[in-house]
């Protein structure tokens, strides 16, 4: 009861603090400085329709580098914390085996989501989406499969190789664009193109599929250690 | 057509303060797999909220993330909870380390 | 709506972390940090917003000369983009810690756990 009330008092407490900071909220009429520039300059520099896409991969690309590390650290620190102490034995569970019309269906969903998943990573540049949706998506057919098949493993082999080379290859195009074009995860190694076109706005299709994937294979290495745990 | 958009934003808040309530077991059902489908409600209705303000890129990444990983990643640490708590209430024995 | 937006994150977040304080069971204490996660988020989105605008992506209707006019703030957009996904990715930290916790002492109730204590 005592504790009850004092995390009550301390909610109390800080609730003054949002209230006062809502009541002397001013909303702008009119962009700021930055995001006057980036709406002036992103069309004729970057060449993407999207700006927001501009704005993460080109203006603040070093943030989503430092992002796609954190998601690294994280789903390794989550396969290495599940495994320690676990015996290599096989997994041992009594569950009743899958029918055939699910198996069949999920064979037939999974690719399909798959496809939803890189068009919208391809398309990031010029509609809503991106790198981090559509990794999200294919994350969520590999989810799939795991669900209508518990006895499915997925060779870590394969997605570690995937995600490590998609990050190596991101930073290799960030080095590229320091050598050809003056500084680093610049987007004008490629030419801008046409504003709209599937091809253009530089190195960004590239890099958003890069990041795509990799975010793709570490969602599903997370959830794939998940299931792999063993029964006590 | 302004209004209309500031009376779904109110419904959608409200909405969403109940299933936060319902979520913390403040109210409602206190069992766990109830509380971690409100708090999937509560990111579902947030994306909404989100397209509403004009943003249509977060909108799909909390929709994505937040409204479908996240509450997959619950329910798979609490079947796996359960199973292990099933299968120690049958053991009757020492239990070797 | 910027005021009804920012007003539910704020309580969002109060919400959250009352059910952090409060509950003792390690999983509905990490609901109510995912919670909490959803409040902050928006509530940066809700400053950008401006009344009568629309969404930062040029097209038929919003081309690249009048889009100063027309467009909201890009800059809190990116911001959430990155914060959602870090959200997740501690969250998913923390189950697996839970996991593990479960497996070395058989109890949820996170005052059992006192080898840190003096």
């Amino acid at each position: 009861m005592i504790k009850r009330f004092l995390a009550l008092l301390l909610l109390a407490g800080v609730g003054a603090i949002f209230t006062s900071l809502l009541l002397a909220y001013v909303p702008d009429t009119d962009l700021n400085l930055t995001a006057h520039y980036y709406a002036q300059h992103a069309a004729s520099d970057i060449g993407a329709a999207n700006i927001v896409t501009a704005i993460v991969i080109t203006y603040r690309g070093l943030d989503t580098l430092g992002e796609v590390t954190v998601l690294f650290l994280a789903s390794s620190i989550v396969g290495l914390v599940l495994s320690f102490g676990q015996k290599r034995n096989t997994i041992q569970r009594n569950l009743v085996p899958v029918g055939e019309l699910l198996t069949t269906a999920s064979n037939y969903l999974a690719p399909i989501i798959m496809l939803l998943g890189v068009y919208v990573f391809v398309n990031g540049h010029l509609t809503p989406g991106g790198g981090f949706q559509g990794g999200a998506i294919i994350a969520s057919s590999m989810l799939l499969l795991l669900l209508t098949d518990p006895f499915k493993q997925f060779s870590h082999a394969l997605i570690s190789t995937l995600e490590s080379f998609s990050g190596i290859a991101y930073v290799a195009l960030g080095l590229i664009g320091l050598l050809l074009a003056g500084s680093f995860l610049d987007s004008r190694i490629l030419p801008n193109g046409v504003l709209g076109e599937l091809i253009s706005a530089g190195v960004i299709p590239l890099i958003y599929s890069l990041i795509g994937l990799k975010v793709g294979a570490e969602f599903t290495s997370m959830l794939a250690s998940l299931s792999e745990t063993e029964d006590l | 057509m302004s209004a209309l958009m500031t009376a779904l934003a109110i419904v959608l808040c409200i909405a969403m303060l109940v299933a936060a309530l319902v979520a913390i077991q403040v109210w409602g059902d206190k069992s766990l797999p109830i509380a971690v489908l409100a708090s999937g409600l509560v990111s579902l209705l947030a994306s909404v909220l989100f397209l509403i303000l004009a943003s249509p890129d977060v909108a799909m990444t909390e929709a994505a993330i937040g409204g479908g990983l996240t509450t997959f990643l619950f329910f798979f640490v609490l079947a796996r909870i359960r199973s292990w708590e099933k299968g120690e209430s049958e053991y009757s024995g020492d239990k070797h380390d | 709506m910027i005021y009804i937006a920012m007003a539910t994150g704020f309580l969002l977040i109060l919400i959250g972390f009352y059910g952090a304080l409060t509950n003792r069971n390690l999983l509905r204490m990490i609901v109510a940090f995912s919670i909490a996660d959803t409040g902050v988020n928006l509530v940066i989105i809700s400053v950008g917003y401006m009344p009568g605008r629309t969404a930062p992506i040029l097209d038929a209707s919003v081309t690249a000369a009048n889009a100063i006019a027309r467009i909201i703030d890009p800059v809190p957009q990116a911001l959430v983009l990155t914060a959602i996904v870090i959200g997740v990715g501690v969250t998913a930290l923390m189950l697996a810690y839970a996991l593990k916790l479960y497996e070395k002492k058989r109890t949820l109730d996170i005052a059992k756990f006192t080898e840190l204590k003096w």
